[in-house]
């Protein structure tokens, strides 16, 4: 099983001193590789899934599991490599750094993994993307597709066993959005990652197998 | 891809910012390492702590006026003393060699102090333990000259070249008499290697330089020498007026002077046996004499060092060291602003897995950069500052600075400007920390 989400419970303090839920998740489960699309309406807590599973965001109580390891009792170093190591994430902004070139926002999740650079993948990530010529080239300098695979070579590059996506296709147009989101799914495919995908589109739902409504297993 | 290069992308992408609070620490450390190697030459020449004599004698006065005349060139002399003076004290059982030096002309190229000696002089270390050494010879005839270093390269002199000398400073008041280099001195590290030696006969041999006999006569009597009889009726006859020649001197045809009308500028004198107890006794009782004064020139100029270089050098070092504690509010203000602005990318570094405590490195180390980058840019500045100062400084103060001198205390400024880089970084660096990711990428 590449993650468990048991009772989970997340909420949030008020100005007014009161705390509003937003997660209360009994069971959730993602088999290895299988690909999950998760819909939901706006402001209900699909981003905060997301962060708390990637140890983000800590929950107030229950358990995130991946690949057998609990990463609710992990301290947050140790959360922090867990991530950088198991986990890519997908932002439906990108969310690249604008200093850098689309090679070097690829070695950049390296480099925080703790294991090394490694140009010559992230060349191959790069170029299995289909910017194979944009290596060089720095975010402002790219469109917004190829901006979001970039995104996607990222999220790959440490071979993570999990890949959750925050509406990736949501700041495409719509040429884009299906280029963009078999990219996803294919080099998930490839790579044996397990995809959690977060969309509010119920098109981009409709291509996989399996979906999932937020609502249906979170009772906040 | 590490750390450095993380945070060197970060500079290059604030690249005007970044570049303007550089820019603050460099123009510190720019005036930070000019005071200090214009500091370090200057105290390594007034703190000389020996000279190759144990006295200088001059008129009675100052003694750091002496000093400064007699071994600096720097300042002008009172009223020179009569040279049987010089002779007395050549005959002083304590003094092992006596040396005259009359001063006061200058080149006419390129200014530079002319002295008049003996070679002996050149018998005199320069410092302790240290001889002259000289390309070609020292003077052997009245107009023979041997010129300092500084004072070949610059007016480009060498061996055969000849000169003439302004009286007395004056630009347009030149003498007729050309001297003859002989000898060029290697490099001292002292005035003398901007100073042009000329033979003391040759000096003496040029016009304006005799003493009329009448204001020779009354200075050997201050003295207490006894004036012969002759002297005096060849004083009674040169007050008839004779006809002035085509430069307006009236000299006596350069017949040679007497000695009555010869005068020396200062002796330096060095005094038989090596403890510096003759040096003592023959200065004490020199100067109970009203004649004359005996100083012993490292002390003088120990004090001129301490009373006036030592304070002005204190003053430049706390105003510099000012400028660079400006230079760092300046980049603590760029950096602490711009973490505002970079919320979202540290928290995507974050949600890409780095640490805590590594976006806090990124920021110090982002911190330290511009510190040292400004640092060694104002290194560069400030020995090309001495560069542009050093013609300056030597043709108003005398002071030669070479721009490549390098000051040991300037290694000290980058460790110190690591730990103020470091500190300017910590408060930026904390909020980088205290980064809240998800609500950062909400952003």
């Amino acid at each position: 099983m590449s993650l468990v989400l048991d009772n989970l419970k997340k909420s949030y303090r008020e100005p007014g001193g009161g705390r509003i839920p937003v997660l209360n998740v009994a069971r959730f489960e993602l088999k290895t590789s299988e690909q999950v699309a998760l819909i939901g309406s706006s402001g209900g807590g699909k981003t905060t899934l997301l962060n708390v599973i990637a140890g983000i965001t800590t929950p107030d109580s229950g358990r995130v599991v991946i690949d057998n390891i609990d990463v609710t009792a992990l301290n947050e170093p140790s959360r922090d490599r867990f991530r950088a190591m198991k986990i890519g994430f997908v932002f439906q902004t990108f969310n690249l750094l604008p200093a850098f070139t689309a090679l070097e926002n690829v070695l950049l999740g390296m480099c925080f993994a703790g294991k090394g650079t490694d140009s010559h993948r992230a060349t191959d990530l790069l170029t299995r993307v289909g910017l194979g010529h944009r290596l060089h080239h720095r975010p402002p300098q790219l469109s917004v597709g190829e901006q979001q695979r970039v995104a996607v070579a990222r999220a790959l590059a440490n071979h993570p066993s999990l890949l959750l996506a925050d509406e990736p296709t949501a700041s495409v147009d719509v040429a884009n959005q299906n280029t963009i989101l078999e990219l996803i799914r294919d080099a998930c495919k490839e790579n044996n990652v397990s995809l959690l995908l977060v969309t509010h589109s119920p098109d981009v739902a409709a291509r996989f197998g399996r979906i999932e409504k937020l609502s249906d297993f979170n009772q906040p | 891809m590490n750390l450095v290069t993380i945070a060197l992308k970060s500079i290059k992408q604030r690249l005007l910012s970044s570049s303007l609070t550089a820019l603050s620490v460099s123009l510190g450390v720019m005036l930070m390492v000019a005071v200090l190697i214009i500091n370090s030459v200057v105290t390594e020449l007034f703190n000389q702590k020996s000279f190759g004599f144990n006295l200088v004698v001059g008129p009675k006065g100052g003694d750091m006026s002496l000093a400064l005349s007699a071994i600096y060139r720097l300042e002008r002399s009172g009223e020179p003393l009569p040279y049987l003076y010089y002779k007395e004290l050549q005959q002083h059982p304590a003094v092992e060699k006596a040396v005259p030096i009359t001063i006061g002309d200058l080149t006419e190229e390129g200014e530079f102090p002319i002295v008049g000696t003996i070679p002996e002089y050149f018998e005199l270390d320069y410092s302790y333990k240290k001889p002259f050494q000289v390309r070609g010879s020292f003077m052997k005839t009245p107009f023979d000259a041997v010129i300092g270093s500084r004072v070949a390269a610059k007016n480009g002199w060498d061996i055969g070249s000849e000169f003439k000398l302004t009286h007395g400073g004056v630009k347009d008041h030149v003498h007729e008499e050309k001297f003859r280099v002989v000898g060029v001195l290697k490099s001292t590290g002292t005035p003398n290697d901007r100073t042009a030696f000329v033979s003391i006969a040759g000096f003496w041999g040029i016009s304006e330089h005799e003493k009329p006999l009448q204001e020779a006569i009354s200075r050997l009597e201050k003295f207490r020498y006894t004036v012969p009889q002759s002297l005096r009726d060849q004083a009674e006859k040169e007050k008839q007026p004779k006809k002035p020649d085509a430069h307006g001197h009236n000299h006596a045809d350069h017949a040679e002077l007497l000695d009555e009308q010869k005068e020396v500028t200062a002796i330096f004198l060095r005094t038989k046996g090596d403890t510096g107890f003759a040096a003592i006794r023959l200065a004490g009782e020199i100067n109970e004499d009203v004649r004359a004064l005996a100083i012993n020139p490292v002390p003088v100029m120990g004090r001129l060092m301490s009373l006036i270089v030592g304070n002005i050098r204190l003053m430049l070092m706390a105003l510099t060291s000012l400028i660079i504690a400006v230079s760092a509010v300046s980049i603590f203000v760029s950096i602490y602003n711009s973490m505002s602005d970079r919320r979202r990318e540290i928290g995507i570094m974050r949600a890409l897995g780095a640490r805590r405590e590594t976006v806090f490195a990124i920021i110090l180390a982002e911190s330290a950069l511009l510190c040292l980058g400004g640092g060694v840019i104002g290194l560069l500045l400030g020995h090309g500052l001495v560069a542009v100062a050093s013609p300056i400084i030597e043709s108003r103060a005398g002071i030669l600075i070479n721009p490549l001198t390098f000051e040991p205390a300037e290694l000290i400024l980058f460790p110190v400007l690591l730990i103020v880089g470091s500190l300017i970084g910590f408060l930026p660096g904390l909020a980088a920390y205290r980064t809240d990711v998800a609500a950062a990428l909400s952003e």
